[in-house]
C-alpha cells in the first residue's frame, strides 16, 4: 500500500495556496466594503450609511458608464470567443493552425498597456496607417479629424480588448483540446460527411466549452473592469466605470475615497451581473445548438466560410505586429512629423537615457517577478506532488475553480481594502507585500500551465522507479521534475510575465516606493515623450519575452541528446 | 490694487521681519538639521511623466548625496493626488510616524487637502531654510499664497508656472491672442483646437482662464464659491464653451488626457494650438525632437493664469531633516538657475534675481532661453489662481454638462 | 488462513482477493517457487493488472484487497513499493527519456552498497555486454530499437536486485521473432538468479514458453 502522509501534511500545501489566494481577495473585499458603507474612521466616517452609493449614482453620466463597462466587456468576450471558435473549427490540425499557434503564443506575453499604446498609434487619424497612405492616396496633408480613439461607444476599446483576449482564449482552447475526445470525434463526424466547421460546432465545441468556461468568465470579469486599456483607447465623456473609480480614488478630496469604495463594490456587482447575463446566454445558445445538432445537415461545402474564419485572426496578428513595430520605431525616433511614413532621423538617445535610472527599475521588477514565479512554482509543485502521492481523488475541480477567484473578482474591488490592511500591518511599500500581492495572480496561471503536463506524465515511469527502490523524493527530483523541465520553465515564464504585467497591484500595494517597468511605463504614457514611453513599453514586452526564450532554449540545450524529449511539445 | 490683494504681501513682510530677529538662532538650528539629516533617505514623491524633470531630480539627488550625505529616492507618481491619497490612507491606518512620503511636489487643491486635514509637517519650516532669503516674495506673491490659500510656511516654493500657448508657425502665421480670437479661429478651422479633459489640471486651468476673463467681477474668485450665485457666475464660462465645442477637435466628444498628449497632437499635426504651464516647454520639446522647430509660444493679451509649485513635508515623514535639506538645495540659486535652463528643464525661478550675489546672478544671465521661449517682458501679466473651491465646483459643473453626454 | 510457518523462499500469494465495488476480480492462493513462473491469463478488464498492482504496492484506493503477500519468508503486504523488492516490467520498456542508457542502469543499481563511481559504471557496462549491448552506455534511449530498449529495461530491473519479477505483458509490443528471444532471455536470467516470476499475459505463446503453472482469471 502507498503510505498515506498525515492529514496535516496532506492538507498543508492546499491550505497555504488557498490562504495566499483567497486571503488577500476576501480580506481586501472586506476592507473595501466597510468604507463603501461610510465606515472610514480616519476621515470621520463612523456611521454606516448608503451615502457613498448615492454619491456614485448621482455622478453625471454614471448610467452610461455602467452600460459601457457592461457592453464593451460582454462584446469583447463574445467576439473573442467567436473568433477563436470559428478559427479552431476551420483550421484545427492544419499547417495554418500550427503557424498561427506559433504567432499567437508570444502575443500573450505582451502586456495590455503596451499593446494598447502601440495599437493607438497604428489606428489614430495621425497614426501609422494614415501616414502610410498620405498624402498620395488620401490627399491628406493634415490628419483627418476622425473620432477613432476614445469613441463614445467604446468600439476601439472593444477592439483593443479583443486583440489581447483572443491569444489567451486560443491558448486555453489548445490546452483543453487534448483533454477531450474532440480529435477522434471530429474524424468520426468527417467520416459521416459533416463539413469541418459543422463537425466542430456540433461535436467538439460542446466538449471543449466546459473546459474553457472559467477562462472565458475570467476574460469577462477582466473586460468589464479594465483600467489601462480603457484609459488609452476607451471613451472619456463619460469613461467606463473602472477608470472613473480610479479617478475618484486619486482625487485630492478625501470624501471621494468613500465614493470610490462604493464604486468598487458596484464594479463587483457589475462584473457578477455580466457573468449572470453570460450564463443566460450560454443556456440560450445550448438550446439553439441542441436542435441544430440533430438536424442532420452536413454543411460539407465550407471552404469559403473557412477562409472567412481566418480573416479576423490574420487581421489581429497584423495589427499587433504593426503595433509592436510602431513601438520599436518610436523608441528610436528623433522627430517624426505627419505625414512622413518614417522618422526623419533615428537615434539611440532614448534607449541610452534608460541608464542609470532604468537599470534600477529593471532590478526592482526582477526582484519581485523572479521570487513570485519561483515561489509559485514551488507551491504548485508541492501541491501536485502531494496529489500524485496520495493517489487520484476528487482534487482538481474544486481547487481549480478556487484558483480562478482572483481572476473573477475585479482587481479594484479588493485592492483598495488590501492596501489599507498592509498599511495597518506596516507592510506597505515593501517588496514582500508587493510580491505577495502578485502571487495572488501568478499562482493561478502557474497552476493552469503546470497541472496538465504534470497529469499527463506516464504514471508507470514512477512505478518502475519505485520498484527499483527509488524513494518518493528521488522519484520527484530525478524522474518527474527533470522530465517536466520544459513545462516547468514555461510555467515559470508565464508566472514571471504575469507578475511583470501587474499595474494596479504594484501601484497600490507598492505605495509608490516600489516602481516597476510597468508602473513607469503607464506613468510615462501620460507624459510628453512618445519615444520614451515606447522605450519602456518595449522593455515591458522584452522582459517576459526573454523568459519565454529561456523557457525554450534551456530545455533544448539540456535535452540536445535526448530525442524523445526534444520532440515533445 | 485691493486691500485683500495686499494682505499676503503684508503678511510676508511681517514674517520676514520676525525671521530676521531669529537669524542667529536659526543658523545654529540649521546646523543641527544638516547633522541630523546626514544618512537619512528621503522619498521624494514627484510627478514622473517628464524625462527631463526626472533627470533634473536625479542630478539634485546626486548633489545632495555628495554634499549632505542625504539619499534621495525619486518616487515617480503618475498623479500627485495619488500621493495625497496615500498620506490619507496612512492616517487611516494610524501611522503617525515613519510614513512612506518624506517630500511631495505639490500645489493648489492637493496642498489645500493636506493642509486642511492636518496632514502636513508643522507650519513655518519653509521660512527657516537658509535660501529662503532669496525668494521673490514681493514680485511673486503666489510663493506665500497657493491658489489663495496661505502657505503658512508648510511648503517651500520650487518653481513658477504660467499658462503659455504654443503654435506651429509653419502652419499658422499669426496666432489668436484672445479667447474670442481663439473661438473665431476654431470656427474657421474646425477640429484643430481643444483642451485637456477636466479634471485634468491643464483642462481645469483653461476653464479658470476663461472664467477669469469672462466673469463679471473678478474679486469673487478670491473668495470661496457662493453656492447661491454659482450658476450665474459661471454662466459666461459655459456660454463660451457651448459656442466653441462644436468646432473643437473630435467635436468635443473626446479630449486629450493631459497637456502632454495635447502637445503630442500638436506635433502630429492634429492640432494647431496647444498649451503648457511651463514657458520653456516648447523650446525643450524642440530640443528633444518632440516638436518641430517651427513651433513658437504666445500668451493672451490681458494676461494668463499663473501660480507657484512647491515641495511639502507630510506630518508623518520619517526623514523631515533630510527633506528640509533637499528643499533648501532645490531653492539654492545654483539649483534654481539650472532648472531654468531650457536645455535642462526650463522651469522659471522663484528667486528674486536682483537680490542674488553677483556670481549667482551671472548663472541666470548666462542661460539661453531657446528659440520658442518668451522673454520675461513678453510673458505679460500673471492672473492669480481663484480660490481652490472654484476648481472643484467648475470641474463638477463641467462633468455634469459635458462629461456624461 | 495463512499457512504457518510461511514458506522460506518464493513468492506466496496468500488467499488474495481483489474486489472492484461489488465485483470479485481475483481470487488466488498460490506459491511461486524460486526460478519458476506462474502465468496468469485473462481478457482485458479481468483484473490481471490489479493483481500486479497489489503485489507491487500500487493498488488504487478504488479497489479492495484482502490476503497477504510473502516474499522469501517476509510479509510485504503493507510495505511501501520501494521496500518490497519486487521488480515490475510493463508492456513498454519505459526507459527514462531524460537519461542515457547507462544512467538508466545506474538508476536501478542499488545505492546502499559501498561502490565508487568507477565500480558502478563497470557493473552497468557489464550488464549491457551481458545482453549484447556493449558500448551503449552513453546512447540516448530513444535511438534504440524496441527489443534493445526492453533488454535495457530488464537489466535495469535486475541491477536493483529484486526478490521476484512481475511481468505485465512485457513482450506484447515486440514482433514475433524478437518476442521469443527476449522471452527466453528473461526466463533464463530469472532462473539463473532464482527469482520467482508472476507473468500476466493474454498471449498463449507466452504461457507455453513460461512452462510453469497457469491460472485463468
Amino acid at each position: 500500500m502507498t503510505r498515506q502522509p498525515a492529514l496535516l501534511q496532506r492538507a498543508l500545501p492546499t491550505a497555504v495556496i488557498l490562504l495566499l489566494i483567497a486571503g488577500p481577495v476576501c480580506l481586501g473585499l472586506a476592507g473595501t466594503l466597510l468604507p463603501a458603507f461610510g465606515y472610514l474612521p480616519a476621515l470621520g466616517g463612523s456611521v454606516l450609511s448608503l451615502d457613498p452609493f448615492r454619491a456614485v449614482l448621482s455622478e453625471p453620466g454614471i448610467g452610461l458608464s455602467l452600460a459601457l463597462s457592461l457592453g464593451t466587456g460582454l462584446a469583447a468576450t463574445a467576439i473573442s470567443l467567436a473568433i477563436v471558435a470559428l478559427f479552431t473549427a476551420a483550421w484545427f490540425e492544419t499547417r495554418v493552425f500550427k503557424a498561427m499557434t506559433r504567432f499567437l503564443s508570444p502575443l500573450l506575453s505582451v502586456p495590455h498597456a503596451a499593446a494598447a499604446i502601440g495599437l493607438a498609434f497604428v489606428i489614430a487619424p495621425s497614426g501609422l496607417i494614415v501616414r502610410l497612405l498620405s498624402p498620395w492616396a488620401t490627399g491628406f496633408d493634415r490628419p483627418p479629424d476622425l473620432l477613432i480613439i476614445h469613441d463614445p461607444l467604446g468600439l476601439t476599446m472593444t477592439a483593443g480588448l479583443i486583440a489581447k483576449e483572443v491569444p489567451f482564449l486560443f491558448l486555453m482552447t489548445l490546452a483543453a483540446l487534448p483533454q477531450t475526445e474532440a480529435r477522434r470525434h471530429l474524424r468520426i463526424a468527417a467520416n459521416l460527411g459533416y463539413g469541418r466547421m459543422a463537425g466542430f460546432f456540433k461535436v467538439a465545441l460542446p466538449q471543449i466549452y466546459p473546459q474553457i468556461r472559467l477562462p472565458v468568465l475570467a476574460v469577462l470579469a477582466y473586460s468589464t473592469s479594465v483600467v489601462d486599456v480603457a484609459r488609452i483607447l476607451g471613451p472619456t465623456t463619460p469613461a467606463p466605470l473602472a477608470p472613473r473609480i480610479i479617478d475618484w480614488m486619486a482625487d485630492a478630496d478625501p470624501a471621494l475615497r468613500l465614493q470610490a469604495s462604493a464604486g468598487a463594490v458596484l464594479q463587483l456587482l457589475l462584473s457578477v451581473g455580466a457573468i449572470l447575463i453570460w450564463r443566460f446566454g450560454e443556456i440560450l445558445c445550448s438550446r439553439i445548438a441542441r436542435s441544430g445538432r440533430s438536424s442532420g445537415r452536413r454543411y460539407s461545402r465550407d471552404a469559403a466560410m473557412r477562409q472567412m474564419a481566418a480573416v479576423p485572426v490574420g487581421l489581429l496578428i497584423a495589427a499587433m505586429v504593426a503595433a509592436l513595430a510602431a513601438l520599436a520605431l518610436w523608441s528610436l525616433t528623433a522627430g517624426w512629423w505627419f505625414p512622413q511614413a518614417f522618422p526623419t532621423a533615428l537615434t539611440l538617445r532614448h534607449w541610452a537615457g534608460l541608464f542609470p535610472g532604468g537599470s534600477h527599475l529593471v532590478g526592482d521588477t526582477l526582484l519581485i517577478a523572479l521570487p513570485a514565479a519561483v515561489v509559485a512554482i514551488a507551491l504548485i509543485v508541492w501541491q501536485l506532488e502531494l496529489w500524485t502521492r496520495t493517489g487520484p481523488r476528487r482534487r482538481h475541480a474544486a481547487f481549480r475553480n478556487l484558483m480562478f477567484l482572483p481572476l473573477l473578482v475585479p482587481q479594484i474591488s479588493f485592492l483598495f481594502g488590501l492596501q489599507v490592511l498592509f498599511l495597518v500591518a506596516g507592510w506597505d511599500g515593501t517588496y514582500v507585500a508587493v510580491a505577495l500581492t502578485h502571487l495572488v495572480f501568478v499562482l493561478p496561471y502557474v497552476f493552469l500551465a503546470l497541472s496538465d503536463p504534470w497529469d499527463h506524465l506516464d504514471p508507470r515511469l514512477a512505478k518502475v522507479a519505485a520498484t527499483l527502490g527509488a524513494s518518493q523524493n528521488r522519484i520527484l527530483w530525478s524522474i518527474r521534475l527533470p522530465m517536466l523541465l520544459r513545462p516547468l520553465m514555461v510555467a515559470a515564464a508565464i508566472g514571471f510575465a504575469v507578475s511583470i504585467g501587474q499595474y494596479l497591484p504594484t501601484l497600490m500595494i507598492g505605495a509608490g516606493r516600489i516602481a516597476t517597468i510597468t508602473t513607469e511605463s503607464v506613468a510615462l504614457a501620460s507624459g510628453g515623450s512618445r519615444s520614451v514611453a515606447a522605450v519602456y513599453a518595449m522593455l515591458q514586452l522584452m522582459l517576459p519575452l526573454l523568459g519565454f526564450v529561456l523557457a525554450s532554449v534551456v530545455p533544448a540545450i539540456a535535452f540536445r541528446h535526448r530525442l524523445a524529449l526534444r520532440l515533445q511539445r | 490694487m485691493s486691500l485683500k490683494r495686499l494682505m499676503p504681501i503684508a503678511a510676508a513682510l511681517a514674517l520676514t521681519a520676525s525671521m530676521a530677529q531669529a537669524q542667529s538662532a536659526r543658523d545654529a538650528s540649521w546646523d543641527d538639521i544638516t547633522a541630523a539629516a546626514r544618512g537619512q533617505t528621503v522619498y521624494f514623491h514627484a510627478w514622473g511623466g517628464e524625462p527631463r524633470i526626472n533627470a533634473y531630480i536625479d542630478w539634485a539627488a546626486g548633489e545632495v548625496k555628495d554634499r549632505y550625505g542625504v539619499t534621495v529616492k525619486h518616487v515617480k507618481v503618475a498623479d500627485t493626488a495619488g500621493t495625497v491619497t496615500q498620506i490619507v490612507a496612512e492616517k487611516t491606518a494610524g501611522r503617525t510616524t515613519g510614513g512612506a512620503v518624506d517630500l511631495v511636489w505639490i500645489n493648489g487643491e492637493n496642498f489645500n487637502t493636506l493642509k486642511s486635514q492636518g496632514l502636513l509637517a508643522d507650519p513655518g519650516w519653509a521660512q527657516t531654510l537658509p535660501n529662503w532669503k532669496y525668494v521673490d516674495v514681493e514680485g511673486k506673491p503666489t510663493v506665500l499664497s497657493d491658489f489663495t490659500v496661505p502657505t503658512d510656511g508648510q511648503e517651500s516654493p520650487w518653481g513658477m508656472a504660467k499658462l503659455v500657448f504654443m503654435y506651429d508657425s509653419a502652419r499658422l502665421a499669426e496666432p489668436p491672442r484672445s479667447l474670442d480670437a481663439l473661438a473665431a479661429y476654431a470656427a474657421e478651422h474646425p477640429g484643430r483646437v481643444t483642451y485637456p479633459q477636466p479634471p485634468n489640471f491643464y483642462g481645469s486651468t483653461f476653464l479658470k482662464q476663461i472664467l477669469i476673463s469672462k466673469i463679471d467681477d473678478r474679486s469673487k474668485l478670491e473668495k470661496p464659491v457662493d453656492p447661491d450665485r454659482f450658476q450665474q457666475d459661471v454662466a459666461p464660462l459655459f456660454a463660451y464653451l457651448d459656442k466653441i465645442h462644436p468646432d473643437l477637435w473630435r467635436k468635443a466628444e473626446a479630449f486629450p488626457a493631459n497637456a502632454a498628449e495635447m502637445r503630442r497632437l500638436l506635433a502630429d499635426g492634429e492640432l494647431d494650438i496647444a498649451f503648457t504651464f511651463n514657458p520653456g516647454d516648447a523650446s525643450s520639446a524642440i530640443a528633444n525632437g518632440e516638436l518641430p522647430d517651427t513651433v513658437r509660444s504666445f500668451v493672451l493679451t490681458g494676461g494668463t493664469i499663473g501660480n507657484t509649485h512647491f515641495v511639502a513635508i507630510p506630518f508623518n515623514s520619517s526623514a523631515k531633516e533630510g527633506a528640509k535639506v533637499l528643499a533648501n538645495f532645490l531653492l539654492s540659486p545654483e539649483a534654481q538657475a539650472r532648472k531654468q535652463d531650457p536645455a535642462v528643464w526650463g522651469d522659471p525661478t522663484v528667486l528674486k534675481i536682483s537680490s542674488l550675489p553677483e556670481n549667482d546672478r551671472a548663472r541666470f544671465e548666462a542661460i539661453d532661453l531657446g528659440i520658442a521661449t518668451l522673454g520675461p517682458d513678453e510673458l505679460g501679466p500673471t492672473l492669480p489662481e481663484p480660490h481652490p473651491s472654484w476648481v472643484a465646483a467648475i470641474e463638477k459643473a463641467w462633468a455634469a454638462r459635458y462629461g456624461g453626454s | 488462513m495463512a499457512d504457518f510457518p510461511p514458506p522460506a523462499s518464493g513468492l506466496k500469494l496468500d488467499h488474495v482477493e481483489i474486489d472492484l465495488e461489488t465485483r470479485r476480480l481475483v481470487t488466488l492462493d498460490r506459491l511461486v517457487p524460486p526460478g519458476e513462473v506462474l502465468t496468469v491469463m485473462g481478457d482485458s478488464g479481468s483484473g490481471k493488472s490489479s493483481l500486479l498492482d497489489f503485489v507491487a504496492g500500487f493498488l488504487a484506493p478504488a479497489f479492495r484487497a484482502r490476503g497477504r503477500i510473502w516474499l522469501d519468508g517476509v510479509e510485504i503486504t503493507s510495505l511501501p513499493p520501494q521496500e518490497r523488492k519486487v521488480g515490475l516490467m510493463f508492456q513498454a520498456p519505459l526507459l527514462f527519456p531524460h537519461m542515457s542508457v547507462g544512467e538508466n542502469l545506474l538508476f536501478g543499481l542499488d545505492r546502499s552498497k559501498d561502490q565508487d563511481r568507477g565500480q558502478r559504471r563497470t557493473l552497468a557496462e557489464d550488464a549491457l555486454r551481458d545482453v549484447g549491448l556493449a558500448g551503449f552506455f552513453d546512447r540516448d534511449p530513444a535511438t534504440l530499437s524496441g527489443g534493445q530498449q526492453t533488454r535495457v529495461a530488464l537489466m535495469r530491473l535486475l541491477l536493483a536486485e529484486p526478490g521476484a519479477l512481475l511481468l505485465d505483458e512485457p513482450f506484447s509490443s515486440l514482433d514475433q521473432t524478437r518476442r521469443a528471444d527476449l522471452r527466453n532471455l528473461v526466463f533464463s536470467k530469472a532462473r539463473e538468479k532464482g527469482l520467482p516470476i508472476l507473468l500476466v499475459t493474454h498471449d498463449p505463446d507466452d504461457a507455453e514458453a513460461a512452462g510453469g503453472a497457469m491460472v485463468r482469471l
